[in-house]
Order: C-alpha cells, then sequence, then structure tokens
C-alpha cells in the first residue's frame, strides 16, 4: 500500500508551552488512524500543522513521498489534504450546490455561474454518498450530521485523498453517526485516508484502523485497534490508570419510594407533546433519543424557556413554573448542551460567571454586592469542583472545556437545586474530567436530589442510570429499567414511529 | 495582604477611567501652558455645563449599551421633552407639575422602545430611529415649527441659579452620575444588565428576566434624556424644536471611549461621563488653540476608532492561542 502521509519530528512550540514534541508517524492509503488524548495534548495543532494553518518549528511533512512546506489551508488542499473542523463552515442561508462547490462554481466565459451544471454536478455528488437531499435545499434546513457529511463531500470533490476529521460525531445522534461511518468506510475502500479526532473510544474501535496516543505533546503510543482495548487506551491517554470511569456508588444512595419530581402532559406546538415521566429522589434517570427526538426541547420546555402546557410536579404537588425565574426559584436546575453559546459568560472571570446564579446570596440587606463574599464563594467552588485554574479572576474563555463545564455545573449546583437536569455532561471534555463530573452526578444523587441526565452517547447512560426514558418523534416511546439494560433496548424504543426525513 | 492590595492598584492603574482621568488632566496642563485661560474657574465650569446634557443621557445610554442595546432617539427624546415642559408652563401650569408631567412623556417614550425592542424583539437601531422620526414630527407639529419662548423665571431659575457659582444643572449631573455609577457597580439588581448584554440566552436559562431587564434599562435612559431636556430647556430659557439632532451618537461615542462595546456586557457609568468630558475638553482645546473647527470632528472621529482599537488589541493579547478563522 502507498504510503500517503510521513511527518518527521514535527514540534510545534507557543510561548511558555510545547504543544507538539517530536512527534513522527505515517499513514497509509485507505487508512483510518485515529488521534487520541484528553484536550490539550497536542491534538490540534499536530492535525493544524499537517493541514497548513500552523507552520511547524522544526520537523518535515512528507505527503506521497515528497516534502511538503505548507502555507496555508488552501495550500495543502491544493496538496489533496482537508480538515473538518468541529465548527461547521457551511454557509446556512445557501444552498447544498452553493455550499459544496462555494468559491469553485462552474462558470461560462463571462464568468456567470452555470446553474444547471452546478446543481447537476451535486446531484451526482450526493447520490454517491447515499444522500437523498435536493441540491437547492437551503444548508440550515440540514441537520448538523448531514452538513457533517457535506463537509467531507466537499473535500472529496477537491480531490482531497487525506481528510481530517475533528470530533465529527461530538454532536449526531446514533443514526447520523452509522451515516457517517459508512460513507467513510466506502471511501477508505477507495483509497481515501483519514486522520480521526474523538473523545469516543467505542467508535475508535469500531472506524479505526490504528490509534495514536498523545499525551503532553508527545506521543505515547502507537497501536492497531486489534492489539488494544480501550482501557488501555484511557490509560495510555490519562497517564494513569481511571478504575471506574462513572464513578464510584456512593455507599449511602436510597431511591425513594416517590417521585420527588413528576412532568405531566407536557407540550409545545411542532417541537414535543403529552410527555409524561417521572424520577424519584436519589434517581438519575437519562433521557435518550435520537437527534430531533425533542429531548432538549422537552427539558427547556420544563424551565419553562418558550411557551408550553403541562404540568410539573415536585414532591407531588403541583409546581407553578411559568418562566425561567420561576423555575431557578423552584430548585429546577437545567444545565444547557452548548455551554459556549448560553451556558457561560465566555468575557467574564470565573468569579463573575459563578456570581449570576448567587446574586441574591452574595449581597447585603441593601441588595449592594460584597466583594469579599464573592470572591470566598468563589474560591470555595473552584476548590469543590476542582477547577484548575490560575486565579479566580481568570478569564472563562480561557480556560479548557473540561474546566468550563466544570465551572457550568459549579454554577448550578451552587444553587442547591432538588432537580438537576443536565443536558450533555461530557460533551467535548476528555477522559479525567468525565470521570469526575459522573462522581459529581452520583454525589448528587447521594444527597436525595432527582438527577436528569439528557445525552447522545449511549454508553454514558448505560453507565449511570438508573432508568432510561426514551422520546422519539417528540414524546415518551417508553423506558428501560437498569436489568433490561442494552443498547439494543433503547435503540429500539428510539427508533419507534421515527422516520428521520430530509 | 500585600500582594492583593498591589494587584487592585493595578487594576484600578489599568482601568479605563483612570486612563482616561490621567489624560484628561495631562492634556489640560499641556493646554494650559499655550492658553492659561484653560484652567480658569470659569472656562472649566463653562466645559462641565456644557457636557450636562451629554452627561445625564450617558447614564442611561451606557447602562442601555451594557445590557446589549441602544437608544438612537435620546436627542429627540430630549428636545421633545423640552417642548412640552415649555408648553406647559407658558399655558400657566405650576413649574412641578409640569415637569412631572414631561417626564413621564420622556419614560413613556423609553418604555414603547423597550417594549418594541425587548418583548417584541425588534431591532433596537432601526425601532429608535424610527420613533426619534417620529417624536420629531410630533414635536414639530406641536411647536408649529418655532422654538417656544417666554418661560417664567422660576422655571429658568433651575438651570441658571447657581450655588457657590456653580450651576445647578451641574449638580444635578454629578448627583446622577455619582449615585448611577455605584449602583451599577454593586447593586446585585443592576448586575443582571452585564449579564443580560454578556450572553441573553445564558441570562434566560439562568432566571435572570431579560426582557424585563432591558424594558426597564430603556424606560430610565428615557427618563435621563427626559431630564437633560428640562434641565436644556431651563437653562437656556426657550425650548428649541432643532436641538439633538447628533446627540445620540455623540453619547454613545463618548460612552465607547468611556470602555462600553456595542457588543454589550461592559461599560461604567463613570467612563461614559469621562468619555464625554474628555470629547469636550478636546474641543475646547482646539478652540482655545485656534485649530480650524473642521479638525475637530477628526480629532473625534480618530479618538472614537483609537478607542475601539485599544480594545480589539488587548481582547487579542488577552486570548491564548490563534484563531483559526
Amino acid at each position: 500500500m502507498a504510503e500517503r502521509l510521513r511527518v518527521e519530528h514535527l514540534m510545534k512550540k507557543y510561548p511558555g508551552v510545547v504543544a507538539v514534541n517530536d512527534v513522527s508517524f505515517s499513514l497509509n492509503d485507505g487508512e483510518v488512524l485515529a488521534l487520541l488524548g484528553e484536550n490539550g495534548a497536542g491534538k490540534s495543532t499536530l492535525s493544524k500543522m499537517i493541514c497548513g494553518v500552523e507552520k511547524p518549528n522544526s520537523g518535515c511533512i512528507f505527503l506521497c513521498g515528497e516534502e511538503a512546506h505548507l502555507n496555508s489551508a488552501l495550500d495543502a488542499m491544493n496538496r489533496g489534504v482537508a480538515m473538518v473542523h468541529q465548527e461547521l463552515s457551511m454557509v446556512g442561508e445557501m444552498s447544498v450546490a452553493e455550499n459544496v462547490f462555494i468559491n469553485r462554481q462552474p462558470v461560462d466565459f463571462l464568468g456567470n455561474i452555470r446553474w444547471k451544471e452546478l446543481f447537476e454536478n451535486t446531484r451526482n455528488l450526493l447520490k454517491s454518498f447515499q444522500l437523498d437531499i435536493d441540491p437547492h435545499t437551503l444548508v440550515k434546513r440540514l441537520p448538523v450530521g448531514v452538513q457533517q457529511l457535506l463537509e467531507i463531500i466537499r473535500a472529496v470533490s477537491m480531490g482531497c485523498k487525506l481528510i481530517i476529521l475533528d470530533e465529527p460525531t461530538s454532536s449526531l445522534a446514533d443514526d447520523q453517526i452509522q451515516l457517517m461511518f459508512a460513507n467513510i468506510r466506502r471511501l477508505r475502500e477507495q483509497g481515501y485516508s483519514f486522520i480521526y479526532i474523538t473523545h469516543k473510544l467505542d467508535e475508535v474501535m469500531t472506524i479505526a484502523d490504528r490509534v495514536i496516543v498523545m499525551r503532553d505533546g508527545c506521543m505515547v503510543g502507537e497501536k492497531s485497534v486489534n492489539n488494544i482495548t480501550v482501557n488501555e487506551i484511557i490509560t495510555l491517554m490519562v497517564g494513569r490508570e481511571i478504575k471506574q470511569l462513572f464513578g464510584e456508588e456512593p455507599a449511602d444512595r436510597t431511591i425513594s419510594e416517590d417521585y420527588a419530581f413528576e412532568v405531566r402532559d407536557l407540550s409545545a406546538k411542532e417541537l414535543y407533546h403529552d410527555v409524561n415521566f417521572g424520577v424519584h429522589g436519589g434517581e438519575i434517570v437519562g433521557i435518550a433519543g435520537l437527534i430531533g427526538a425533542g429531548r432538549t426541547e422537552m427539558a427547556l420546555g420544563i424551565i419553562h424557556a418558550h411557551k408550553r402546557t403541562g404540568t410539573i410536579l415536585k414532591n407531588g404537588k403541583v409546581c407553578r413554573i411559568d418562566s425561567t425565574t420561576d423555575a431557578v426559584k423552584n430548585g429546577i436546575a437545567y444545565v444547557t448542551e452548548d455551554r459556549k453559546g448560553n451556558g457561560l459568560y465566555l468575557d467574564y472571570s470565573i468569579s463573575q460567571n459563578l456570581l449570576v446564579m448567587q446574586l441574591e446570596a452574595l449581597s447585603n440587606g441593601l441588595g449592594m454586592l460584597k466583594k469579599s463574599k464573592i470572591n470566598a464563594y468563589a474560591t470555595k467552588q473552584v476548590e469543590d469542583f476542582r477547577i484548575s485554574t490560575p486565579s479566580i479572576h481568570q478569564t472563562l474563555g480561557n480556560l479548557s472545556g473540561g474546566n468550563q463545564q466544570k465551572c457550568l455545573l459549579a454554577t448550578w449546583m451552587g444553587i442547591e437545586p432538588d432537580i438537576f437536569i443536565i443536558d450533555e455532561p461530557t460533551r467535548g471534555i476528555d477522559v479525567g474530567a468525565k470521570a469526575e463530573i459522573y462522581q459529581m452526578l452520583k454525589n448528587l444523587a447521594e444527597k436525595g436530589k432527582a438527577v436528569v441526565v439528557i445525552s447522545s452517547e449511549l454508553p454514558e447512560l448505560l453507565g449511570i442510570c438508573d432508568r432510561i426514558v426514551v422520546m422519539s418523534g417528540g414524546t415518551v416511546t417508553g423506558e428501560v429499567k437498569k436489568e433490561a439494560f442494552s443498547e439494543n433496548a433503547v435503540m429500539d424504543l428510539a427508533m419507534r414511529a421515527n422516520r428521520t426525513s430530509y | 495582604m500585600n500582594h492583593s492590595f498591589s494587584k487592585k492598584l493595578v487594576s484600578i492603574f489599568t482601568s479605563r477611567e483612570f486612563i482616561l482621568a490621567a489624560l484628561l488632566v495631562v492634556a489640560s496642563v499641556i493646554v494650559s501652558f499655550f492658553s492659561p485661560v484653560f484652567l480658569s474657574s470659569a472656562n472649566i465650569l463653562s466645559v462641565i455645563i456644557a457636557i450636562t446634557v451629554n452627561g445625564v443621557i450617558a447614564v442611561g445610554m451606557v447602562m442601555l449599551l451594557a445590557c446589549g442595546e441602544m437608544d438612537l432617539s435620546v436627542g429627540k427624546n430630549m428636545a421633545f421633552t423640552g417642548v412640552i415642559v415649555a408648553k406647559l408652563i407658558v399655558s400657566g401650569v405650576p413649574v412641578a407639575v409640569a415637569i412631572v408631567l414631561s417626564l413621564l412623556v420622556a419614560v413613556f417614550i423609553g418604555a414603547f422602545n423597550g417594549f418594541f425592542v425587548s418583548k417584541i424583539g425588534l431591532n433596537a437601531f432601526i425601532t429608535t430611529l424610527g420613533m426619534s422620526c417620529c417624536i420629531e414630527g410630533v414635536m414639530l407639529v406641536m411647536a408649529n415649527g418655532r422654538s417656544i419662548t417666554g418661560l417664567s423665571e422660576s422655571f429658568k431659575m433651575l438651570g441658571q441659579g447657581k450655588l457657590a457659582g456653580i450651576q445647578y444643572p451641574i449638580f444635578v449631573m454629578i448627583l446622577l452620575v455619582v449615585v448611577a455609577d455605584l449602583l451599577l457597580r454593586n447593586s446585585r439588581q443592576l448586575r443582571k444588565i452585564y449579564f443580560a448584554g454578556s450572553n441573553a440566552k445564558a441570562a434566560k436559562l439562568n432566571g435572570i428576566s431579560v426582557t424585563r431587564v432591558k424594558l426597564y434599562t430603556f424606560v430610565f435612559t428615557g427618563f435621563c434624556a427626559g431630564l437633560a431636556g428640562v434641565m436644556f430647556a431651563s437653562r437656556l430659557g426657550s425650548a428649541s424644536v432643532t436641538v439633538g439632532g447628533s446627540t445620540a451618537l455623540d453619547v454613545i461615542t463618548a460612552c465607547i471611549i468611556g470602555g462600553a462595546s456595542l457588543n454589550g456586557g461592559k461599560g461604567t457609568v463613570l467612563g461614559a461621563v469621562l468619555g464625554a468630558l474628555f470629547l469636550a475638553v478636546l474641543s475646547t482645546a482646539l478652540n482655545l488653540l485656534s485649530v480650524n473647527i473642521y479638525w475637530q470632528n477628526f480629532a473625534t472621529g480618530a479618538i472614537l476608532i483609537l478607542a475601539i482599537l485599544l480594545d480589539a488589541l488587548s481582547e487579542k493579547r488577552k486570548s491564548v492561542g490563534k484563531a483559526v478563522l
């Protein structure tokens, strides 16, 4: 098999840190290489060098045996290397065809776009990717998973044979992940090579041929997937053994007889309808479902972020919630899946972020905020939640994803909610932080709180929940008890009465 | 202890307010060498009285900018309030009643803006621009396109009277600025303004009623514009229908020089007022140094761009790593 890429002794230094330290590896045609490591291990810097965005301080990159000095992303693309970033670069207001052929539309001698040809070419490409989409469709109307595929299609149509995928499935539901995998496998057979960056180790085992693991800028392991287990990978990534990924079961956890929290007939037009479920005190209930099943929307409905009908009960009593303010007052916390978009104040310091839910507690009788109280509270939360930061005055945007997520949890757990709803608790964060967050959720349940975990990662739900409620098509299609836990049982309910249509 | 004290000093010395104040002092000293009149008490008072109108409006505007909105109708709101108070007084309404009624109108205009922007979700720029036109139309009809004169002496006294040689409006502005600055810094209710402006969606999920925060801030800005209008009319002894054309942009300029941002989440009252003072000192200095008056526009513009340039550069320095896009 021909060699597509070889890097030798790559090194990249930033002021104060060696992001990539003497990394060498190679990649053959038709091979999927998983690039693994915790946040900050140097995966993105390494891939940025390969796709021309960053220049190495030393070391060489060889493409098809020839040494390549890549000056820009465009340069790399012309040499057949493309990267699909986590943040998609599609223009939502434009059609699929215009996005795929952005800046390369077929034109006539006057420079006018030949629309017919543009749409025809796109239609053929889509067909080869088993996508039944009209090329005229506006990209914003498509699910994220399809948009992600369009990025790959664009790379392929530009003649790129090496495609770097950065967390391609982080916001996809299972059916879309399968579609993505099917296409990756097909392209692999045609000789395309992939570098696959992810935090989801179970995916690595299904899609990758080989893994390389990075830690603190260095490559600490290279193995074929046949010769390594998930646990070995984790140990390599973290540098120590994590015994209990899903947290230790607290000794004193008891699940109450009655529901501590109940949702009855929750409905909102075009989002979800007739949602019913309950959570016992001390219980962790998972909400599973495909993307578009209405899970996040339903949770937002509970706290009345939009107009909806239905009843919320707390300890058997009806709880009137007419605004998000009411929800907070009643001790219902909803921790968002989108911490950057609508969870945190990235321009503000850690202490200011923690302050937002404690305005009352941290001020005096006249309604004036007390600096000493704010600092003491922030210091305590930073310690309790093991947020690693030089100072409580650090701007939040400068923290790693895991630390941001811990900060978000610290903000919400600070109000000591009775009902704790958390949406995608570990999206985009590394294994070490994941284990800590699972432990926090279990400890919360030990205190008798009702915990609801919404997640697209089934292994996560199966690992920490006592019961899983499954949604499909905007309503609850059933639930799976711990004794009956299996991926099939959940997926069966998730697919029920659900036909994904684009 | 010592360490945190020195940290505190650093944060004070690098604050926008301190830099502006220092610049003001330095500039004043330099200009006074060329033109000794500059630091005379008469000149200082004339500079300060000149910014009372913009200074009072800036108190509301900077809060509005901090919560991510703006109000372009403040200038015409101010003029309109002046016309109403003048009309009422000319027709024999007691001064106190006239002032309260006209301020109510100003507050109502603010509430109207706030309703459309925060409840309905219209764009603030367009809404308040439209509102500005509407107010101007109504005002011109009411005043028949002419200034209103013949105001009572007791009303004029409010704007022209002096205490210890200092005109009343200066006291009003200083009182408003000091109280509003302290409250915006320390009050837990007003802190919501910053959260709403920094990330409105997060604020909503955190149980802050962003709609209400914005509505109240619009109302308060309307009140500030009205107060400025009453003060202006009593100081001039007449209500002009032509004033206020450039007020909104002048005030926003001052706020931004003082550290506010059109993206919301930032800004202080003190900074905004110092920004207004800075611009006033600049134009007085250029006058005294007999620089061509047209260069004043250039200077204002250059300083505005410089202010946001400094902001952008310090943001870049603070952020870690390199932006890919």
